[in-house]
Formats: structure tokens, sequence, C-alpha cells
């Protein structure tokens, strides 16, 4: 509790309340808007902490709860909560949301009110996503965050920003809406709409088949998987960066997180079923979508594509659970995958925004994002290229940053299930390093290229504490990621017993 | 024979509203030459005063009365209220729009009011006289109004075509019921429900009948394959009269749908659920894929009318108490959003330049921020997209369509869903990403209409984020 409010929904209220004054007191008063949007965000953040500081680590039951009735007819109630699955997501979302706001500060000319209201208002809905525990709740947030998201990149977008966020809607409200039939028949057999109560209930292999199936749709859309990722570069490369920020560095997780929440615990016999599906994808996804980035002339599509094939990571440490299980008979090289899944996210939250930020501090002074435009960037912006290559090594997965913990625990996870999937996901190393060492060498390195290279100037404050905070925490996770992991290892071991309970 | 003198009572709000509505009617022709508004401002008092009629009067049994032909529930009363409700907004929003264009005339707003007057005789119909009463009573003060702007030849063409296929649908509705008439030999509701559960009745000729009376509902709703007049008379009618055909009606309908299917024809289920699946599904599929090319505004709401009444019938398809309660909602749910939708095309029309296209609305973001963002929570809502009430419409119709165990069929409403989301969608973008082809500000015609659409609008999304009263009025008034 903090002040005495209810924390988590202060969480998602505070910011949605403070996204609707900016749109309203900040027409034509763009420092207001903009001052006003960081005051809240900051102020979230900060309220944030104490999830944090009064989390208890020995429990795998849902803290933080909040309970009131919501529509007593139909059982829905307005029900949060978090476990150690999710409180280190809207953390990430808290803290991400203080750099996106502020990233976009000079580069946002048109109808800044609108922007920045946008954002805050996102903010709230991506932390009831994350918090909700009825799922009719979490359907409303789910639904509700397109809303924004679709505005944003049309409107602040690229050239082609209409048909990526039509596509970006459409492609997503169709991949939940099947989710929305499952959680219908679960209440249609259990009466009611809690998630929990969802986990608990048993349900029958043929109808788990088809709810695992509808839970992939969403989710797979969402993280994004092989080969419903379409939407992703598209979307990535016409939003503008704070969008893609937030899409990348938050948006994508939700999917990851539905996963943990919904499909491994509801459905568990399916999931054991059909978990070379997922693997599959995720392979797919790891190393085919890998090889594809190499080929991107554009900056923005080559980390989309880098995205896509960290994310498989997540979703295949996240299945790996049977295969280990089947060969090793113990859940201890699970919780190793599935821990590493977790933090993958937490890790890839960091570095893709960092990523993007850093294409959007070259897209703002020279406004192309085409590699071929640049060269030799390092000689005019000094400070900048050490924060480019650090952030570069972190996505390549070098060791002492976030990126290698979460793979590296995935890929050990992956050797114990079966050595080939280990090998596949081994690859990832070298064209992750590939792909992205090259841009780098290619934007960078090497002679001054051209007289806009030539004229650009370093960053300024404001860039450089954006850089700075970020390659703290990516460095910091890199090297002591323990209390993250000690946070989330009763929910990841509760999650394991649940994900391999039949309930048939 | 001896004559009993009904119990009046339950009736005084329709009785009230009559006799209010002949002498508006006659003092119209004499005041209308002093004061311009006169007739305007009397009617809105006659809706205030039935409204507080029916709520003081609220009622939550049932009462029957004048020899089993009338009567009055909790369902006829929340109905009625809505009526009340959205016909005093559509009102508001006319005015003003029939000023602009030209043809303000108190007759329109007395018309309205027999309109209403019928809808009231249509939810509180007991049986199949009183029905076809109240029916032809607001058809044919629809069919006038219409009419009314008698140098448009657009509007005369849909007022023929409105009337020509609305006596078409009437007919087929007598027809049908003639031969439940003939079968049953009655033609009180609750009566035919207790001869038919008999199971003494000829099957065929019932049969033939519900086909009959389905095809009739069907074309008062608008629902595929007895759609083709919406679209035509949505567009051709003045938009303040098309504001009041989508709406207020529609509710007329579906207590009429109610009444007769529900209340007279329960033995025969099997029959009329086979023919409104077909129905539903086919009204969702024209109204996803057909409006998606529309380049008219009032013309895609047609269509995606004709797709919200699929949508409306999966309640009724599951046929139990809480479907039909679900349907309910939704019918008051869409009957708000469509005089929201309307409303807005009314509040930016001007003398000369109606703001009907889809196009007429690009930039508008720019041109008018608050209405742009009004309009933009008018179109999710209808798309059903949360937070906005749509939203809950659509659960709970195809929650209790899961639960009657058609799995596929509200798979296949969410895909129409998602597809028809594609020209809701189109309609925010225009207003949001595209610029306009007129430069400068753009207001509201008036004040009033500014705060009225506002006020809808923004009821939407209250509604969808503190749905349960509404929810709980129609659960409590039909599943108990």
């Amino acid at each position: 509790m903090t002040l005495g409010l209810p924390i988590l929904s202060t969480l998602i209220w505070l910011p949605i309340i403070g996204g609707v004054l900016v749109l309203f007191l900040g027409r034509n008063r763009e420092d207001f808007a903009k001052w006003f949007s960081l005051f809240i965000a900051a102020l979230t953040f900060a309220l944030s902490i104490p999830l944090w500081t009064q989390f208890d680590h020995t429990t795998s039951a849902m803290q933080f709860v909040e309970k009131v009735e919501w529509i007593p007819t139909l059982n829905i109630q307005y029900f949060l909560g978090v476990d150690g699955l999710s409180m280190p997501l809207i953390l990430l979302t808290t803290f991400t949301q203080v750099l996106v706001i502020a990233s976009a500060w000079n580069v946002i000319k048109v109808r800044v009110e609108q922007y920045m209201g946008a954002f805050l208002i996102m903010q709230g809905i991506m932390v009831g996503v994350f918090s909700a525990l009825d799922s009719i709740l979490f359907y409303v947030f789910w639904e509700a965050l397109l809303i924004p998201m679709f505005i944003v990149i049309g409107k602040w977008g690229g050239i082609k920003r209409i048909y990526a966020t039509m596509k970006f809607f459409l492609y997503t409200f169709l991949g939940s809406v099947f989710m929305l039939i499952s959680f219908l028949y679960m209440y249609s057999l259990s009466g009611s709409f809690s998630i929990l109560e969802f986990q608990n209930m048993p349900i029958g292999m043929t109808a788990q088949i088809f709810i695992f199936l509808a839970f992939l749709a969403a989710f797979a859309v969402k993280i994004p998987m092989f080969p419903v990722h379409t939407w992703l570069p598209d979307a990535h490369v016409q939003a503008p960066t704070a969008g893609s920020i937030v899409l990348a560095a938050i948006m994508l997780k939700m999917g990851g997180y539905g996963f943990v929440r919904f499909s491994l615990p509801i459905v568990p016999d399916a999931s054991m079923m059909l978990d070379w599906l997922v693997i599959g994808l995720s392979l797919i996804a790891i190393f085919y979508i890998g090889i594809i980035a190499l080929v991107q002339s554009d900056m923005k599509k080559l980390v989309a594509y880098s995205s896509i094939s960290h994310m498989g990571f997540v979703t295949l440490g996240m299945f790996l659970v049977y295969d280990i299980i089947q060969n090793t008979g113990t859940a201890g090289g699970a919780a190793l995958g599935m821990s590493g899944a977790m933090v993958q996210m937490i890790s890839h939250g960091f570095i893709s925004g960092a990523m993007f930020l850093m294409i959007g501090v070259l897209y703002d002074r020279m406004h192309t994002r085409e590699i071929s435009a640049y060269g030799g960037v390092v000689n005019k912006m000094p400070w900048f290229g050490f924060f480019a290559v650090l952030f570069a090594m972190a996505n390549a997965g070098l060791p002492g940053t976030s990126g290698f913990v979460g793979e590296f625990m995935v890929i050990l996870a992956a050797f114990k299930a079966n050595i080939w999937y280990g090998i596949i996901a081994a690859t990832t190393l070298i064209i992750g390093a590939a792909y992205t060492l090259w841009m780098i060498k290619r934007v960078f390195f090497g002679k001054v290229a051209n007289d806009n290279v030539e004229k650009l100037e370093d960053l300024n404050k404001r860039e450089m504490t954006i850089m700075w905070t970020l390659a703290i925490a990516i460095v910091a996770l890199g090297v002591y990621p323990a209390p993250l992991v000690e946070v989330m290892q009763s929910s990841v071991e509760n999650l394991l017993i649940q994900a391999t309970t039949s309930k048939l | 024979m001896n004559f009993v003198i009904p119990d009046f009572a339950p009736a005084i709000p329709e009785m009230v509203l009559l006799a209010l509505t002949c002498f508006i009617l006659i003092a119209d022709t004499i005041w209308s030459k002093r004061y311009k508004f006169a007739t305007y401002y009397a009617v809105q008092a006659t809706l205030v005063i039935i409204a507080v009629l029916i709520l003081t009067s609220f009622t939550t049994e049932t009462i029957i009365t004048f020899d089993g032909s009338f009567i009055r529930d909790s369902f006829a009363d929340i109905l009625k209220l809505f009526v009340v409700l959205i016909t005093f907004g559509i009102f508001l929003f006319s005015r003003e729009y029939l000023i602009q264009f030209k043809f303000y005339m108190g007759e329109f707003f007395t018309l309205g009011l027999f309109g209403v007057l019928g809808m009231f005789v249509m939810i509180s119909a007991n049986n199949l006289i009183t029905m076809y009463l109240g029916l032809e009573i607001m058809s044919l003060s629809l069919y006038a109004m219409i009419a009314m702007r008698k140098d448009s030849a657009e509007a005369v063409e849909s007022a023929m075509k409105y009337f020509v296929l609305g006596a078409l649908a009437t007919g087929m509705l007598l027809y049908g019921f003639s031969m439940i008439y003939g079968a049953t030999g009655s033609i009180t509701f609750n009566e035919m429900a207790a001869i038919i559960a008999t199971g003494e009745v000829d099957r065929v000729v019932l049969s033939f009948g519900v086909v009959f009376i389905v095809i009739g509902l069907a074309f008062k709703l608008g629902a595929v394959p007895f759609h083709m007049w919406m679209p035509d008379v949505y567009q051709g009618a003045p938009t303040a009269v098309t504001l009041f055909i989508a709406t207020a009606p529609k509710i007329a309908a579906f207590a009429m749908l109610y009444r007769i299917l529900i209340e007279g024809l329960p033995g025969l289920v099997q029959e009329w659920q086979s023919l409104l699946i077909i129905i539903s599904i086919l009204s969702m599929a024209v109204g996803a894929i057909v409006a998606i090319v529309q380049e008219d505004l009032k013309r895609m709401l047609a269509y995606s009318g004709i797709g919200h009444v699929g949508f409306l019938l999966l309640g009724i398809i599951s046929a139990n108490p809480d479907g039909y309660a679900a349907s309910m909602f939704y019918i008051i749910v869409y009957t708000i959003t469509s005089l929201a939708a309307f409303g807005m095309i009314v509040t930016l029309a001007r003398t000369g330049k109606e703001f009907n296209k889809i196009s007429d609305f690009a930039g508008l973001n720019q041109r008018n921020p608050w209405l742009a963002l009004m309009m933009m929570f008018i179109m999710f809502s209808m798309a059903g997209i949360p937070p906005f009430v749509g939203f809950y419409a659509k659960l709970l119709v195809v929650e209790e369509v899961v639960s009657a165990g058609f799995v596929w069929l509200a798979v296949f409403a969410v895909v129409t869903a998602v597809i028809s989301t594609y020209y809701y969608l189109k309609v925010v973008k225009a207003m949001y990403f595209d610029e306009s082809q007129e430069k400068g500000p753009i207001s509201a015609v008036s004040k009033q209409l500014n705060w009225g659409v506002s006020f809808v609008a923004i009821s939407l999304l209250a509604l969808g984020i503190l749905p349960s009263s509404l929810i709980n009025l129609c659960y409590t008034s039909l599943a108990g």
C-alpha cells in the first residue's frame, strides 16, 4: 500500500487519468504537456517501487490483491494481483515509460499533447494487462491497448504508417478474439471468469487442444512468432521511436506473459502434446528470422527482426519443460529454461528499447534509417558510439550484459532437452553477433561517409541521461541477475508444477 | 354477454401519449404561426411526462388487461423508457437539422410521437391483432416522415421503397399470423403457447406460419436476405429521419420478436431457432463484408446495422432467458450507439452541405479534435472494442451462444466482428491520419448538439467502464 491507496489500481489509473488531463489541458501548451507527462511517468515509476521492495519472495501466491465485484450478473470481478512472473514486467513497464516520454521530447512536433496522452494511457493499460486476474478484465485491457497504439503508429509514423497500423490492429484483434471464445467456453464450464479458477478446473483433452490453439493464436501474434510475425517489421519501421520502444520492450512481452499465465497452467495436457509446435516455431524464429535480419538494409527493420529472433528464446525456454522432464526425470533443468525465458523478457525489454532509442537518435539527426546512408559516425559522435557498441554487444548476447543471461540459461536448458535444440539455439550467438556487429561496423566505423554525417552532433544531456540509465540497467542485470531470478523463483516452481499436473 | 370495464391503469402512459399527441397535432396548426418552436418544446415535454408516468408506475409484476390484449411487465417498461429516452435525443438532434435544411415543420415531431405510440403498443402487445395495430401505427408514421422532404427525389424514392417493402413484409407477417390462428384458434400469445404445448395442433401449418412470421420479422429488423431496403432507405432519407428509423423502431422490432416467438411460440423453438441461425449468419457476413466498400457513411452504417442484427439474433438463438436478456442489452446498446453515430452526422451537417461521406470526416482531428474523439468512441463502440459498451453487448450474446453449445457460431460471429472492425477503423483513419480537403476549424452546428452528441458518446465509455447496472436491469427483467 502506498499512501493508503491500493498500489496496483494506482499504477493503472494514475497514468490513465494523467493522460486524459494531458489531452485536455495540454492543447497548444507543449511544455506543460511534456513536463506534466514526465512528472506522471516518474511518479508512477516511484510508486511502483514498493512492489519490488515489499514483495514476498517466499510465496507463489498472488500479492497486492484487489478484488471488487464489477459485473455481478456474469460473476466478472475487478480482480488484480501480481506474482513473481508479472511483478518484474510491471516494473519494466513503469521504468520504460519514463524513458519513452523523455525520448520524445524534441522529436514530436505535431499534437504533442495527444502523443504524450496516448503514451500515458497506454502505460496504465499495460500495467492492467500484467496485473489482471479476471480473464474479462484482462481481455478488456488487452484490447483497449490497441486503440492508442493504432493512433500513435498511424499519426506519427513513417510513410507507410496507415497500412502498418491497420495491419497491426487487425492482426492482433483477430488473434485475440479466439482467446475470448476460450474464456467464454471455460466460463460456461466453471461459472467464473477468474484466471486462478481456470487454472484449477479440469478440462477434457479435446477442449484443451482447441483452447491451446486459441491461446496460441492470440499470443503468437503478439510475441510475434513465425509465421504470424509479418506485422511487426511493418509496425516497427513505421512507428515513431517511442512507439517502437513500447512495442518491443513491453507489448511483445504480453504474448510471453500470456503463455505463462494462461497456456501452461490452464491447458497443461494440450501444452505437453503440442509443445513440439511451439518449440519448432521458436527454433525457426531463432534461426531463420536471424538470417533474415542479416540482409536488412533498414536499421529499424533489422532490430525488429532481431526482436522476433530473441523472443524465440522466450517461447523456447517456456516449452522445453516437457522434454526436459521426459529426459531427466527432474524439474531442475526445466526451471532453468523457464527462468531463462523470464529473464530474457526483461532483458530484451531493456536491450530492444536501447536499440530503438539508438536508431531514434540517428534518425532525428539525419532522417533516414538506411544503413548505407551512414558510415564513420563514431568520429563525430564518440559518446554515442560508446553506447551503441555496448548495446550492440548486449543484443549479440555478450557475457556481462543482460542479453547473455537469459539466452545462456535457455540454451543450457535446450541442451538438456534435446541436443539439436541446443545446437540450433546456440547458432543465434553467431548469427546475432553477425547482424548486430555488421550493422555497427557499417554505421559507426570507417571513414566519415558523407557531408551529412560530417555535420552530426554528439548526444545532448537528455539523450545522455537516457542512455546511461539503460546502460546501467543492462550491465547490472548482466553482472548480477540473482535478485531477479530470486523474485521469480517460487512462482516459476509453482508454474512448473501446474504445467506438469494433468487436468484431464 | 355483459360488458366489463377493463383495467385502464397499466395503459395510462399510452393513453396520455395519445391524448397529448392529438392535442399537439391540432394546436400545432395554430401556435406554429406565432411561435416557431412551440411544437418542438411541447413534444419534448410530452416525452418527459411519459417517462415520468412510466417511472412512477414502474412494475415488476406482469399485468394483463383489455381482455388479454395488452401486457405490462418490467420488460415492457424498460424498453419503453429507452424508446422515450432515445426519441428525446432524436428530436433534440433533428430540430437543428430540419432548420438547416429548410424543411422544419411541426408535423415531423407529431408524426414522431405517433411513431412512439406505435412502438409502445408493439412493446405491450399481448396478441397478434394488437401487435399488428402497433406495427402499422409506427410504420405509417415512418413512411410519412421519410417523404416529408417532398422536393427531394431521393427522399420520395426512399419512402416508396420503404412503403412497398414494408407492406410486403406486413403481408407476410399477417399471412403467418393467420396460419397460427388457424392452427391454434387463438390470437393471444400465452394461450397460443399453452395450446401448442398440448401437442394436439397440426405442426405443418404451424411451421409454415413460423416461416412467414420470421420472414416478416426479418424484414422489419433488416436481416439478410430481407435487408435490401435498409441501405437505400438509410441513404435516401433525410439524416434526421434516418436517425429515427435506425434507432427507436429497432427496439420495438426486438420487442415484437420477443413477444411473438418467445412468449407466443416457445413450442416451436426448433423451427425458429434453425431459421434464425441461417438469418443471423447471413446478416453478420453481409454486414461485415459489404460495408467495407461503402463510401457513404449512412450507407455503411446501414450495412453495419445489418451485421448488428445478426449479433442480436445470437441471444435469441441460444433460446434461454439469459440469452434473451443478452439480446435486450444488445439492442439497447446498439440504439444508443446508433443515435450517437447518426447524431454526429447531423451535428456536423450544415445548410447545403451534408456531412455523410467518409471523406467528409478526413482530418477532423485537426478541425475539431473534440468531436473527432467522440466519433472515435462511437466507432470503437460499434466495433465492440473494450472499454466501450459495444464490447459488452457482443460479449454477452457471444457468451450465451457459447453456453448454448453453438461454439462454431460464436467463432463465426467474432470473425465477422474482426472483419467489420476494418471499416470502423477506416473512419477513425480518415479522422486522424488523413488531411482534409477543406481547411479551417469546423464546429458543431449548435452548442446544444455539441453537448448532446458528446453526452451520448461519453456515456458509451462510461457504460463501458461500469456496465453492471444496465446489464443487471436487462437480466432481472427477463431472466429473473
